[in-house]
């Protein structure tokens, strides 16, 4: 057996690299295969090897780890407790507490102009809490298994995407399905709508959390990431007070902040969500009132575009593949 | 044990000039390696010594600067997807999800590989029979003993039908009891005409393999079978302890003509006759020697021989 063949492989290699495969493989097999060493050919011929079948198997690999976001998430009493606690205490705790600071939301009282920033809320930590599982699951080591196999990256993205903005929607909807029941809200005919938005900004929360989760090697830096970016995010968003109008009267303050509003995504669909939480009530008086196709092309493409980097991101970095 | 009853072993792993670097360390400096089916081959070598190195290269989470490695035909830098499909890994680290079932977990393993539905129930089925793990089946892997969840972690490797299985350490944290069955699953892998490379830095698991790379300092300083690596030492190793050991050694080539090894306070001799040469030394070095020792070549002897340095564990 000669080695001189994968040398010369070798030093075909550095000169062209792109579609040569093929004949990388046969010079292979001439080098593995010599008449003292009879082997079988390589791989048994594959008569499943088309790319829709590795978007079949890939999206096999997504679903599966997208349901076990879901066992996880079930078998975590506490997360699950603190997943439906931790919303209606906010709410209710900021709702009561800041009401009476409260004025200037034209027909509605804190309690209602608070509640789709509850919403938000809800889908933002959920989305996050599962993302942060990426972390974990590459320190428990979980992680290597599934880059190791032969799916790539894309279905561990859609799988955790799909996974933690199932349950974020999940418990949006419960919490929402409660404000009904006490009479806080009606949407009537536009829950489908909201139903979908909700889906739609848990989608891009997810995407948000895998590009700030995926590169962090401890979930003590995520949390730090989380506190100095993601809760800005919401709270500039005009979850918790209305986003200033830009008029010739706006101080400089008012200004800077108003901009920096209006540049955040996610105010986007704050203000469609509260359209769609409180149908009865017209809000084009309020300061800041992008017309409905404005709101839900900035969501649908602020969802996009994490995703599209959190995917570069996760294709790109094979440096932290090997942190365990 | 050194030829499991292939006359005509197929290399299904081969590894040329692969180099490695972490920055300005270098950790691998051209290793030339062939796996091959049906036999357990051993990277031996104390930490430091590349073998995890040379391990993430083989299962294609690091990515490859400068050599190839190939298995089962297809080039692991080029076509990294279809090598994971031949290679079934076992990582130090365990790869379970702890709160799922041993079911679940290898459920998990099999979408992975595309394995689903009655297949996937065939397969599990028959690796949880052979690793005796039926019972355990419907438990969670957070409540499993360390030898039972590395077994789980076999039946994940061994899921997909892999050409060549990687198993990282695969001792580490086992009681004896588990570690012989974990072999035994091992052992039956081989039989059925697996590839198997395994890294150890325990000289006595290496031992049960049937080839055996001794690495050190990111290179390899001994390639064999057990007894072949034994066989170049001759019959025996004398290992002499001494106070002054430097003057023991000058002794025995001043006097003897001898060719002493000294690795910190031991000298140590390979002869074909160690029967014939020990009342000699004791004659010759008198009271210099605190013990003089008679073994069979161990592959301790084997790693000191070649790299003049214990084997650091």
């Amino acid at each position: 057996m000669t080695y001189e063949a994968c040398d010369n492989l070798d030093s075909r290699k550095q000169k062209t690299l792109p579609a040569k495969a093929p004949r990388n493989r046969e010079a292979f097999e001439r080098m593995s295969i010599s008449p003292d060493s009879v082997s079988e050919s390589p791989p048994e011929a594959r008569a499943d090897d088309t790319p829709s079948s590795h978007l079949s198997v890939g999206m096999a690999a997504a679903w599966m780890l997208a349901k076990r976001e879901w066992v996880r998430f079930f078998r975590q009493r506490n997360r699950v407790t603190a997943a439906v606690a931790q919303p209606l205490l906010f709410w209710v705790l900021f709702g009561t507490g800041l009401s009476g600071a409260f004025q200037s939301a034209g027909e509605l009282n804190f309690m209602q102009f608070f509640l789709p920033g509850t919403l938000a809320l809800i889908v933002l930590f959920t989305a996050i809490f599962s993302t942060i599982s990426v972390i974990e699951d590459r320190r428990e080591g979980f992680m290597q298994a599934v880059l190791v196999a032969p799916v790539g990256r894309w279905p561990v993205l859609v799988g955790k995407v799909l996974g933690g903005s199932a349950i974020a929607w999940v418990q949006a909807v419960f919490f929402l399905f409660l404000v009904w029941m006490v009479g806080t809200a009606d949407p009537g005919g536009s829950v489908i709508p909201l139903l979908g938005l909700l889906a739609l900004v848990a989608l891009a929360m997810c995407g948000l959390g895998m590009i700030v989760a995926w590169p962090m090697e401890s979930t003590q830096g995520f949390h730090a990431i989380m506190m100095l970016g993601l809760m800005p995010m919401w709270l500039l968003s005009g979850t918790f007070f209305p986003i200033p109008a830009l008029g010739a009267d706006a101080s400089i303050g008012q200004w800077i902040l108003g901009v920096i509003m209006r540049v955040n995504p996610l105010s986007y669909s704050m203000v469609e969500m509260r359209r769609l939480v409180f149908p009865e009530i017209d809000f084009s008086g309020s300061g800041f009132a992008p017309s409905s196709l404005i709101c839900w092309t900035v969501t649908v493409l602020a969802a996009c575009l994490t995703l599209v980097v959190a995917w570069h991101l996760m294709r790109g970095s094979r440096k932290v593949d090997v942190i365990v | 044990m050194t030829d499991s009853g292939q006359s005509d072993p197929q290399t299904v792993c081969k590894v040329r000039n692969l180099h490695h670097q972490y920055g300005e360390h270098t950790a691998l400096r051209g290793i030339d390696l062939d796996i091959k089916a049906g036999r357990v081959f051993a990277l031996l070598g104390p930490n430091g010594s590349g073998k995890t190195t040379l391990f993430r290269l083989l299962c294609t989470l690091l990515p490859i600067q400068k050599g190839q490695v190939c298995v089962a035909g297809y080039e692991s830098g080029e076509q990294p997807l279809r090598v994971r499909e031949q290679i079934g890994i076992v990582f130090q680290a365990p790869s379970l999800d702890m709160k799922l079932t041993v079911d679940e977990n290898i459920a998990c393993q099999g979408a992975l590989y595309g394995i689903h539905g009655a297949e996937l129930r065939l397969r599990r089925d028959a690796l949880l029979q052979q690793l005796d793990l039926t019972d355990r089946r419907d438990d969670r892997c957070q409540v499993l003993s360390g030898g039972l969840k590395r077994r789980v972690e076999l039946a994940k490797g061994m899921l997909h039908r892999p050409r060549l299985l990687l198993l990282d350490e695969p001792s580490t944290g086992l009681d004896p009891s588990a570690r012989l069955k974990l072999w035994e699953a091992i052992r039956e892998m081989a039989d059925q005409g697996m590839a198997v490379l395994l890294t150890t830095h325990l000289l006595e698991e290496a031992d049960k393999a049937d080839d055996i790379a001794i690495m050190s300092q990111g290179t390899l300083i001994a390639e064999g079978s057990p007894s072949e690596l034994r066989a170049e030492m001759g019959e025996g190793v004398i290992t002499i302890v001494a106070d002054d050991a430097s003057r023991a050694e000058l002794i025995l080539r001043d006097r003897l003509g001898l060719n002493p090894q000294r690795v910190h306070h031991q000298l140590r001799l390979e002869v074909d006759s160690p029967a014939e040469i020990v009342p000699l030394l004791v004659e010759t070095l008198g009271d210099e020697a605190q013990s003089i020792n008679i073994g069979r070549p161990s592959l301790e002897d084997v790693f000191i021989a070649k790299t003049g340095e214990a084997f650091d564990l």
